[in-house]
């Protein structure tokens, strides 16, 4: 299992064990970690599903494509650790990742 | 004190986030959520995408677990249809005998898809896609070699088609308007798709109407779809996507307004008190384009959903937004932000010819919408500009020395300033 931690607004802190290949979109929604909308269901296309990627790991992700890229612009809050959730794909080098989740996607 | 019940009639992308939204928006009363169909809400837009093609778990398109309706208790009835809505005593009546009050009724009833109508109609192969039920139905005969036809030349057409040829189906796809996307889009973008799927290998005629369906061996396995221009195509399997019709009969036989869908305005609200819409089945008023709208698109049912929440809450938070909508077709995604109805410009940005271009409508100099094709940043620029009403120059839109993100032109002051909110999706606008 691969561990990721969400990391709310507010302080909150949560640990979830997922299998390798999902997404954190479809991870958040399962887990119930607000702050993750997820609005056209990992399509890349809405930018609902904006996390803030804790600075140690954000060398350590597939890097964005054009599409990622552009759809950031769409979010309020964007900072060179800002991906979009259902593009990160866990894998066994992620165990540990830790994201933080936005208080609301509009 | 009495506790308020919100009753959501639609288990669809409005409904379910409707309820969501209650729960955001603070609403501590009983939210009770009423959906025809058997399953939990689920998102749509994949059932003719990758669900179709088999690369998406149905658990996947449930757009909440079912433990989260639970943690934030929205109760849900499924299965279940609603019959009749008494307005004096507020109080829907189920097809169960079941009898709900309510403080609040919203109406998520979505659309329902336009039977073709034609002799021969009926036929068993002949299959229409709005549901999961609908797409599990055909799944199985989606096998290579497998003869499909296709009848439209719309969004759910189109993915059909290119999910069909890629699973090794022999396509033809029959659409009524001299190009595909003819009711939604361009003629260039239309005419872009039509090359698209005729090099993938569709064979694809249009101004093609139907006839008839015929069965051909008198079995009900093959039907033979004959065409107006007197083609006799055989099919294993048909697939209609003639469009979609807003269900407003409930609305109706209650006396709320209707008129191409429930009549609400900026908040949601019908023309009888206490009683909402939102999504597919809503003709709401939109100040961008100062006109009304009747949109079906992932976009319009979530941001109309949180709409009706807030204002059901006692927030004002008018819906004003930009539509925006996306399509996947092989290795391509077009994203549509705005309305191009009534433009009279078309504005190509790269070469079509590339598969990666956009083009961008204009009415009087002003933008009114853009479609990208595998262009994410000129759609994401076009929802910045529309949203904040910004100006454009035919100039700069073509010229690619200057990135997308900076083709608002900062400059000129737009000719119709409007609205500063964020923005939204398409599908249709009826």
């Amino acid at each position: 299992m691969i561990k990721v931690t969400y990391i709310e607004s507010d302080g909150t802190s949560r640990d979830v064990n997922l299998e390798e290949g999902v997404n954190l979109m479809d991870a958040a929604l399962d887990n119930m970690v607000p702050g993750i909308d997820g609005d056209c269901g990992g399509a890349c296309a809405c930018a609902t599903c904006h996390v803030h990627v804790e600075p140690s790991w954000i060398d350590k992700l597939k890097p964005m494509d054009e599409t990622e890229d552009a759809m950031l612009e769409l979010t309020d809050d964007r900072n060179e650790n800002s991906r979009l959730g259902c593009q990160i794909i866990t894998t066994p080098e992620l165990d540990g990742l830790i994201v933080y989740t936005p208080e609301g996607q509009h | 004190m009495t506790t308020e019940t919100v009753v959501i009639v639609g288990g669809g992308q409005a409904g379910a986030q409707a309820a969501v939204s209650l729960r955001q928006e603070g609403f501590e009363g009983r939210v009770v959520l009423i959906g025809d169909e058997p399953v939990l809400p689920y998102q749509r837009p994949p059932l003719s995408k990758t669900f179709l093609a088999g690369e998406l778990a149905k658990e996947r398109l449930f757009i909440k677990p079912a433990a989260f309706y639970e943690k934030v208790n929205v109760e849900h009835l499924l299965g279940e249809v609603v019959r009749g809505i008494d307005t004096i005593k507020q109080e829907v009546s189920c097809s169960s005998g079941q009898g709900l009050h309510y403080s609040h009724l919203i109406l998520a009833t979505g659309g329902r898809v336009r039977l073709l109508d034609c002799p021969g109609a009926n036929h068993p192969q002949v299959h229409y896609l709005r549901t999961l039920g609908d797409v599990e139905a055909m799944q199985e005969k989606f096998t290579a070699g497998a003869r499909l036809v296709v009848i439209g030349g719309g969004y759910v057409g189109l993915e059909t088609a290119a999910v069909a040829l890629k699973h090794g189906l022999k396509v033809t796809l029959l659409v009524a308007r001299p190009t595909p996307l003819g009711r939604v889009t361009s003629p260039e973008v239309g005419k872009f798709f039509e090359d698209v799927h005729r090099q993938a290998g569709v064979t694809l005629c249009c101004n093609t109407g139907v006839e008839s369906i015929e069965d051909d061996m008198g079995d009900g396995k093959v039907a033979a779809v004959v065409t107006d221009s007197g083609y006799r195509v055989l099919a294993d399997i048909v697939v209609v996507g003639i469009g979609l019709l807003p269900n407003v009969e409930l609305a109706e036989s209650a006396g709320v307004s209707c008129d191409n869908g429930v009549v609400v305005d900026e908040y949601g609200r019908t023309s009888v008190d206490n009683i909402y819409a939102a999504g597919d089945c809503a003709n709401h008023p939109n100040p961008i384009y100062q006109r009304r709208l009747r949109l079906e698109s992932v976009q319009n049912a979530v941001d109309q959903g949180k709409a009706v929440a807030a204002t059901i809450c006692g927030k004002d938070k008018p819906y004003a937004q930009v539509p925006w909508f996306w399509s996947d077709q092989y290795d391509l995604k077009l994203q549509t932000a705005g309305i191009n109805a009534g433009y009279d410009q078309a504005i190509v940005r790269g070469d079509i010819a590339s598969r990666s271009f956009a083009v961008f409508y204009l009415c009087k100099g002003r933008l009114l919408a853009v479609d990208a094709i595998n262009r994410p940043a000129e759609f994401v620029a076009a929802r910045n500009i529309l949203s904040k009403g910004l100006a454009v120059n035919i100039e700069r839109l073509q010229d690619e020395s200057i990135p997308a993100k900076d083709l608002a032109d900062v400059h000129t002051q737009s000719p119709a300033k409007s609205v500063k909110k964020e923005g939204l999706s398409q599908q249709e606008v009826a």
